[in-house]
């Protein structure tokens, strides 16, 4: 039961072939004997989702079920649960029960979807590796001693493991899209303002956006159908009606105009992974698309635009916790400062506070117009070299990750070994475009993801191009081994 | 050495919107502490902040009235600065594109004159919340109902000379802010607070003196006691060779001295940056347009109006239009009782001292403007005199009904009867032998002023209530018959 997409879970539900509360008892039983080795979950809520499956199974008796009515999910721990802690993978927020639901929770709660429990994540959602979480690294699932990309790591191995079908996930520089191609899942990345940021915790406000991991295209469009809304909470949310993007899936995709630029291929990409990637465009071909080479002619400045303008924005939005008002309080303060002092010196990690630090440094008195402000001033130049390029195409595809999933502790030492990891996917956030990423094929027997970049709001045709080469291949039915 | 003070104030004013600026809990003042706070005020991880219209609304208005550019876009910028009061370590405010831009106002100073000062800019921004140091043990307590409540900083150019030009000044913003109804202005409960930038240089220099900023003054009082005492504190420092260091300070009212606060805090950087949760606010010309033609009448142009209109001198119309309340209720007085200058004359006069004296404001007057306008009526009639009148009034203030039942009730009605009169006349100038030979002997041009003798004794007789004029015309006829 718990190979199945989200797709046949519904359809399952509806033909009455299992109950909500036999799929729900059956995948926590699977969290329970097999989480152990991933630690993808940070807290399970067995009971909670038992009553939710219980509920959803009288709906569907009922015959007025919402569209997810029944089906299991996870939410990454960035998404503020009523009555449920949420912790955003920091001692911070360790003892930290929101008293209210992120949008995206609640989106998923109107539409009848059973939540199992909060995954595992880089600490306040810092990292590509789901190694700087407070609650421990999550392994990859493909090979327990390799990290399975992050920051939302638990989001996409918990999918990879066949522990639930589909998670929500966040992304502000590939979060959602590095560790769905190191897991050999589908991630898919909104387009800025698409998905509420009420109740996600931030990190990189002007970069944040939640979106869904889960194992096809087609599953992923049914998640993004419910998680995407406008929402008066959120300055930022696009008022824009929702859609069902799963209607366009079965669209032909003859003719389609994929635009494959050439800064993509170059030093840093893994050889093997860059032959996949090759194979993927060659199936794209053969559908029908046509290839078109294009320049991003500022794609070198995205990594460094991206490590002024994110730890800025996350120097300010991590401010409020400085131990007064919940979260993490040292023991025994001396006085004001040093309750602010020990606070945040315990209750952050290493890369949460070298971030605060280069953020706080950015934005400083003699260094702001140096540091932000021309990050400012070539994030408008990456965006323009995208506008330009859909004057000519339809998407853009390449590589999701210049290397596949890599050992645990192998890069921390080094932590811009670590940010170049998201060389391929910063720009996108940069840019406030869409981008997904997608199994195609294996490097070193490690998974390997296809990023597709879609114009403004063109999710629908993302999703689209993406289920037509699942349908055409079968690189995301490969579960990973010990999940078996 | 002559020396000149040279003042600049920014003045911040909380709006009294409905909710706070970024959220939809309350403003009101004086709840339990902490009840008025809701997740975004407490800055709960994950939550946004939302804009309040309303609050835009208002700080259109004050740039309208204050002849200023209005910012057809701007910006929120976070001021970063840790302190247990200011829930998410950043203050959202405006820097570098301000809703309001550069303005003027023209203030009017006791001597009659005018002036025009000169304003940089006025931005919105959120209000923190309060430090509680008493009752916590050797603690501070935190309340966050103020935290987030909208306000406007309104930042003068250094055009003021005096303490009385920036008392006049400030005067100006709080009866714009009042006029517009866009704040209650209340300052004992801080709804508009200043700081003074302080100053002093040699009359005639070009070049600004190194200034000093006093912090948090809450009063008209403090505010001209503060800036005489920094002012003089400098010059008796340059004076004797000193300099001035541009600093912080602090007014402590006990003692009337500035103090400095420690350097530390001026040092901060505050490391500004555009929100991210907040897109630039885009005003169109229409809707500046609309708020423009709802604009009420100003003080300026009631003023003037007052002058023109009642026959008002510039400096009664000036005072009675410096309050919207007080230029309303004077209006309503003028208008029943038809005499607008006795109307001015009782609304400065007895009325302004028995709020005064009783501490209260014109919207809680103990008197009535249609009470009031009812005693002018009877004064105009001569029912009864101006003197009569203030008794009158006294009784009216106690709450014992209107001018027509007190002057029935405790007869007080004017004794215009010609007989009596006459009567009281005779009796007095029969009583004062020895003044009617004075007034006999005295030269023709002295004797008018003579004749306060009599009217005087007359008046005791009659207990006030004697016709005065007529007094005047049968006393001068009977006295002159004696010549």
């Amino acid at each position: 039961m718990h190979q199945l997409t989200i797709a046949e879970i519904i359809r399952g539900l509806r033909e009455k072939q299992f109950s909500s509360v036999e799929i729900t008892s059956h995948l926590l039983e699977r969290i329970q004997q097999l989480d152990g080795q991933y630690n993808s979950f940070i807290t399970v809520t067995g009971e909670q989702a038992l009553r939710e499956a219980a509920a959803a199974d009288a709906r569907l008796a009922e015959g007025n079920a919402p569209a997810m009515c029944g089906v299991p999910i996870a939410h990454k721990d960035i998404f503020c649960t009523n009555g449920v802690r949420t912790s955003c993978g920091s001692k911070m927020l360790d003892n930290f029960v929101p008293p209210y639901d992120a949008t995206v929770v609640d989106n998923f709660l109107q539409a009848g979807a059973v939540s199992l429990g909060k995954t595992n994540m880089d600490e306040f959602a810092m990292g590509s590796s789901n190694e700087s979480s407070y609650y421990g690294p999550v392994k990859n699932p493909w090979d327990l001693e390799r990290v399975p990309g992050g920051s939302s790591g638990g989001s996409a191995a918990a999918v990879a493991a066949q522990l639930v079908p589909g998670t929500t996930a966040s992304d502000t520089g590939g979060s959602i899209r590095q560790p769905a191609a190191l897991t050999g899942t589908t991630g898919l990345k909104p387009t800025y303002g698409r998905v509420s940021r009420w109740g996600m915790i931030a990190f990189a406000s002007s970069l944040d956006q939640g979106g869904p991991i889960a194992r096809t295209a087609e599953d992923a469009a049914l998640m993004l159908s419910v998680m995407a809304s406008s929402d008066k909470k959120d300055s930022t949310c696009l008022d824009r009606p929702t859609q069902d993007y799963t209607a366009n899936l079965k669209d032909s995709i003859q003719g389609l105009k994929i635009g494959v630029p050439k800064e993509y291929f170059g030093e840093g990409l893994d050889s093997e992974i860059g032959a996949r990637i090759q194979e993927a465009l060659r199936a794209y071909e053969k559908l029908g698309a046509e290839l078109v080479e294009i320049s991003l002619p500022h794609s070198k400045l995205a990594v460094p635009a991206y490590y002024v303008i994110a730890p800025a924005e996350a120097s300010a939005n991590l401010s409020r916790f400085d131990g007064v008002r919940y979260g993490y309080r040292c023991e025994n303060p001396a006085d004001l400062r040093d309750l602010y002092m020990r606070s945040r010196g315990e209750g952050f990690g290493e890369e949460v506070k070298r971030r605060i630090l280069v953020g706080s440094y950015a934005l400083s008195a003699g260094y702001y117009d140096a540091y932000y402000n021309k990050a400012q001033q070539v994030r408008r130049l990456i965006k323009q070299d995208f506008v330009d390029a859909f004057q000519k195409v339809d998407v853009i595809m390449g590589p999701t990750a210049p290397n596949p999933a890599f050992k645990l502790g192998e890069k921390n030492a080094d932590p811009v070994a670590m940010y170049l990891e998201d060389i391929y996917t910063i720009a996108t956030n940069l840019a406030g475009l869409p981008g997904m990423s997608l199994p195609c094929g294996f490097a070193h027997n490690l998974p390997v993801g296809l990023q597709i970049t879609g114009n403004y709001l063109d999710e629908a045709r993302m999703l689209n191009v993406a289920h037509q080469f699942q349908q055409a291949s079968d690189w995301h039915t490969k579960a990973a081994p010990v999940a078996e | 050495m002559e020396w000149e003070v040279v003042i600049g104030l920014e003045v911040h004013v909380q709006l009294s919107t409905q909710s706070k600026i970024f959220s939809g809990a309350s403003t009101a003042f004086g709840a339990e502490p902490n009840t008025q706070a809701c997740a975004v005020d407490l800055a709960m991880p994950g939550t946004l902040p939302v804009p309040n219209e309303e609050a835009f609304r208002y700080a259109v208005m004050f740039g309208l009235a204050m002849n200023a550019e209005i910012g057809k876009r701007s910006v929120f910028e976070r001021k970063n600065y840790f302190y247990p009061d200011l829930p998410k370590g950043y203050q959202t405010t405006q820097l570098e594109k301000p809703i309001v831009g550069a303005g003027k106002v023209e203030i009017h100073l006791e001597d009659g004159s005018s002036k025009t000062v000169r304003l940089h800019h006025a931005h919105l921004e959120e209000d923190a919340g309060k430090s509680l140091h008493e009752d916590f043990h050797g603690m501070s307590g935190i309340d966050l109902n103020r935290a987030g409540t909208p306000l406007i900083e309104i930042v003068s150019e250094p055009d003021m000379r005096s303490a009385a030009e920036a008392v006049a000044y400030l005067k100006k913003i709080h009866s714009i802010v009042t006029y517009l109804g866009i704040s209650d202005g209340d300052m004992s409960q801080g709804s508009l607070r200043c700081d003074a930038n302080v100053s002093v240089r040699l009359k005639g220099e070009e070049e600004l003196g190194t200034r000093a900023e006093i912090k948090n003054l809450n009063s008209f009082r403090f505010i001209e006691k503060a800036i005489k005492v920094e002012a003089q504190r400098q010059i008796d420092l340059i004076e004797d060779g000193g300099k001035v260091v541009q600093e912080t300070r602090l007014y402590d009212s006990d003692k009337n001295e500035t103090r400095s606060m420690r350097s530390k805090e001026v040092a901060n950087d505050y490391r500004y940056f555009p929100c991210p949760d907040l897109l630039p606010v885009v005003l169109t010309d229409e809707y500046v347009d609309i708020i423009r033609g709802e604009l009420p009448e100003l003080p300026d142009a009631k003023c003037a109006r007052f002058e023109k209109d009642y026959g008002l001198s510039a400096y009664d119309a000036d005072q009675l239009t410096q309050e919207r309340a007080t230029a309303d209720y004077f209006e309503q007085v003028a208008a029943k009782s038809g005499e607008p200058k006795l109307a001015a004359n009782w609304v400065m006069g007895e009325l302004a001292a028995l709020l005064n004296r009783e501490e209260k404001s014109i919207a809680d007057s103990p008197v009535s403007a249609e009470h009031l306008a009812g005693l002018i009526a009877r004064i105009k009639d001569n029912t009864i005199s101006s003197k009569i009148a203030k008794q009158v009034f006294e009784v009216m203030a106690n709450g014992d009904g209107d001018a027509d039942a007190v002057i029935e009730a405790k007869g007080l009605k004017q004794v215009s009867d010609t007989g009596a009169i006459e009567k009281m006349v005779d009796d007095v100038i029969a009583a004062s032998g020895a003044q009617v030979e004075n007034y006999r002997n005295a030269a023709p041009d002295k004797r008018p002023k003579m004749m306060g003798y009599f009217v005087g004794q007359i008046m005791k007789a009659s207990k006030g209530q004697a016709n005065p004029q007529m007094i005047n015309k049968i006393l001068k006829d009977k006295l002159d018959a004696l010549l």
